[in-house]
């Protein structure tokens, strides 16, 4: 359906873009690029310049400096029909009928009327809302609300999409079906920048991040790039007998249970020291011939990365500080 | 271009097909209809009274002739009155017995007669007979003091003073009624102006808060810049007004037509006040000429193209502020009000303003008025039945054009910033960093 190697240049490559509001730096000196085959997570805490990143992409605003590119050439008035864009503030004309909302939010984006009939009608048949074409808007559920919202996000067929917490209100079921959609679309060479503060979403749809603090690009990569490199060496381990006092102590590990049953067993976080390698204490504990469970690196959360880098005091949001009470 | 046209069309078409706008639309003619119908029906509520009225003529006055009236139905006796009276307390034939007595001195500029019955006197009865007798002794004392009836009339001069200008060799034009006519259209044109501006600058107003607070707005600007929404909404609501106005403009001629003939009776005589003194037909005539004579020395192919360049002039500039506010409401309309309060002061100054200049359209608070953008929509107009100076008409015009463009323009650089500013409502300071700010 999309030519997508017509064109070498990625997709969006923001430029050292800025943006003030008055005496505030909103956004400073952000760069990225889109890679060409996943997800961008952009993450940031609230009021961290995410929208007003958005919003120069969408040509809603304009930087102060720096340049936005779309495979390749900077940003003009023709880029528009070229991106869908569903933002956190959004919402539908209460009084307009389904149809006639789509129609006009897709004629808005260049298509003509007659394609716009026929993929509005294909659109609201995939999320089972066919028979609500002649609805008003007001007399829908606020689920079904938000999924016309996506379709009006997409029906033209964007290169580009941003969503900007498109989870937000919607039940699992929904969300599912949302998230399906929005991993077709990602197949069919659609660039998507997924913006949210829930980290455990991200960490299911993106394979790439950003994260924005105070107006700046704090840290870009694959996001199993980054959580290696926030690796803190510590591993957990389980492993049946009673636990070697000796070899606990070399390795400064933590004793975290002792398993009675009918085999028992202890485990353990181990921290390597300086000079220390996982290596080495597997080597010292086979040679105690110890039944060795599991012996597995702990990598850093997202969340845990999130709030390390953005600092918890700036975080207003206790979803992200205390995830397990809200996944 | 397009996405001006479908914004436009959107504006117009959710509008206008709405049950409230319908029934606005059709119930203001048919509810002007049904008042004229009322209005009628109480003033002619009088006739269906009959009385019958025995009239004792001692001096004979009437010479034995008393033409009946609506209603009203005279009987000429020659009965003394106490056996009339007698007999009318069993029968009941007479509602009342008017006994009009001799003139004993035809110079004598009071006359009594006595009406005897058996209720209080009605005022319009009272109306009816001490006109019927008016009548009759004028001409009764017109031939008892031997007056020729013409000279009479020539008492009476009309006087018309026909103003023309000072130019030599210009015509001599009759322009008699252009004061009057002037103030009639002047007033006319300054009222459709306040109307349109509060109306349906409003209903600007309200269409961009309702695309804030639903928060559609950023899913449009995403596809359509700010000043394209802007625009779109002014020209279709202003569209929207237009076709109220021109649906109303051919309802209520229309159905006061039919009320004319479904009922029989002339709806513009509601107006008049009833048992108004017998006008001479030639003399209406002569009038309706003059009326006529008046309008056509007006010069129309000045006034009516004008007239519609203030009136979009009026409405661009006034529509755009209306939006310009509307966008930096939040999402209680209710503290917002007072935003609105700045606009609709010089509307309601124009409006006096325009009062003040039908009675003296060249002292200056007029030409100067007529040369400020934000009154000079409702001000002018009023002026241009009495001939200004064509040059105050040329400037007035220049700048109520380039101040229209510049107030949109102006009103679109607060819109951007505005709708995409949530909760608070924004401060007139606000505003104008918004006017001076990037996007």
């Amino acid at each position: 359906m999309y030519a997508s190697d017509s064109n070498n240049s990625p997709i969006l490559r923001l430029d050292r873009l800025v943006k003030n509001y008055g005496d505030k730096v909103a956004v400073n000196n952000v760069s990225f690029t889109m890679p060409p085959d996943a997800i961008l997570g952009l993450l940031g805490p609230n009021g961290a310049g995410k929208t007003s990143i958005i919003r120069m992409i969408t040509t809603i605003t304009h930087p102060d400096a720096g340049t936005v590119f779309f495979e390749g050439e900077p940003l003009s008035s023709y880029h528009p029909t070229q991106i869908g864009y569903l933002p956190e503030e959004r919402g539908l004309y209460k009084k307009m009928y389904v149809g006639e909302q789509l129609l006009y939010l897709a004629q808005l984006k260049g298509l003509s009327k007659r394609k716009a009939t026929d993929r509005a009608r294909e659109w609201l048949t995939i999320f089972e809302l066919e028979d609500q074409w002649d609805k008003k808007v007001e007399e829908l559920s606020k689920g079904m609300q938000q999924q016309v919202q996506f379709i009006a996000t997409v029906i033209h067929e964007p290169r580009l999409l941003i969503l900007d917490e498109p989870f937000s209100g919607l039940d699992p079921v929904n969300a599912t079906r949302m998230r399906e959609e929005i991993l077709k679309l990602r197949d069919k060479g659609t660039g998507i920048i997924f913006s949210t503060h829930r980290m455990e979403q991200v960490e299911e749809l993106c394979e790439y991040i950003v994260l924005i603090n105070q107006g700046e690009n704090v840290l870009e990569g694959r996001l199993s790039d980054i959580r290696r490199q926030f690796r803190t060496n510590e591993f957990l381990v389980t492993v049946e007998g009673e636990p070697p006092s000796a070899l606990l102590e070399k390795y400064a590990a933590t004793l975290l249970a002792k398993n009675r049953g009918e085999i028992n067993s202890w485990t353990a976080k181990v921290a390597m020291g300086t000079g220390q390698d996982s290596n080495d204490m597997l080597r010292d504990l086979l040679a105690t011939n110890a039944k060795i469970q599991t012996f597995q690196e702990i990598l850093p959360s997202l969340n845990d990365i999130f709030i390390q880098q953005v600092g918890p005091e700036n975080i207003d949001d206790v979803a992200v500080l205390n995830p397990t009470n809200y996944a | 271009m397009r996405n001006l046209w479908l914004v436009i069309k959107r504006e117009y078409v959710t509008r206008v097909r709405r049950r409230a706008f319908i029934l606005a639309t059709l119930l203001t003619p048919l509810g002007f209809a049904l008042f004229v119908v009322i209005v009628n029906a109480i003033f002619s509520y009088e006739n269906d009274e009959k009385q019958r009225i025995a009239v004792i003529d001692e001096g004979d006055l009437f010479n034995g002739a008393l033409a009946d009236e609506a209603g009203l139905y005279f009987k000429l006796t020659d009965r003394p009155l106490e056996e009339l009276r007698a007999e009318n307390e069993e029968s009941g034939d007479y509602s009342g017995i008017l006994v009009v007595p001799p003139v004993e001195d035809p110079l004598k500029k009071q006359f009594k007669a006595s009406y005897f019955s058996p209720a209080k006197l009605t005022l319009d009865l009272e109306t009816a007979i001490s006109r019927k007798l008016e009548k009759a002794l004028r001409k009764y004392k017109i031939t008892a003091l031997e007056i020729d009836e013409r000279q009479l009339k020539a008492l009476d001069t009309e006087v018309e003073i026909r103003s023309s200008t000072m130019a030599a060799g210009a015509e001599e034009q009759d322009t008699s009624f252009a004061g009057e006519i002037g103030a009639v259209i002047g007033t006319a044109m300054g009222f459709i102006m306040y109307i349109t501006v509060f109306v349906y600058g409003m209903m600007v107003m309200r269409s961009v808060m309702e695309e804030k607070t639903n928060r559609i707005v950023e899913v449009v600007i995403s596809s359509v810049k700010p000043f394209t929404l802007m625009l779109g909404k002014i020209i279709g609501v202003g569209a929207v007004g237009l076709t109220q106005v021109i649906a109303w403009a051919i309802l209520i001629p229309g159905l006061l037509f039919i009320v004319a003939l479904v009922f029989g009776f002339d709806p513009a005589a509601a107006q008049e006040v009833p048992n108004a003194p017998d006008v001479d037909p030639d003399e209406i005539q002569a009038m309706t000429e003059r009326i006529i004579s008046s309008l056509a020395t007006l010069n129309w192919w000045v006034i009516v193209p004008a007239f519609f360049i203030y009136f979009l002039g009026g409405y661009f500039m006034y529509a755009a502020l209306f939006a310009a506010v509307g966008s930096a409401m939040g999402d209680d309309l209710g503290e917002g009000q007072a935003l609105t309060i700045p606009i609709t002061i010089p509307v309601i100054l124009a409006f006096y303003i325009m009062i003040a200049a039908l009675r003296a359209p060249n002292s200056s608070l007029a030409v100067w008025s007529s040369m400020i953008p934000l009154f000079s929509p409702i001000v002018m107009p009023a002026r241009l039945p009495f001939d200004p100076p064509w040059w105050q008409v040329v400037v007035s015009l220049v700048i109520v054009i380039v101040f229209a463009i510049f107030l949109v323009w102006m009103s679109g650089r607060i819109y951007r910033i505005g709708i995409l500013n949530y909760g608070k409502k924004g401060t007139f300071k606000d505003l104008g960093k918004w006017l001076f700010s990037n996007d």
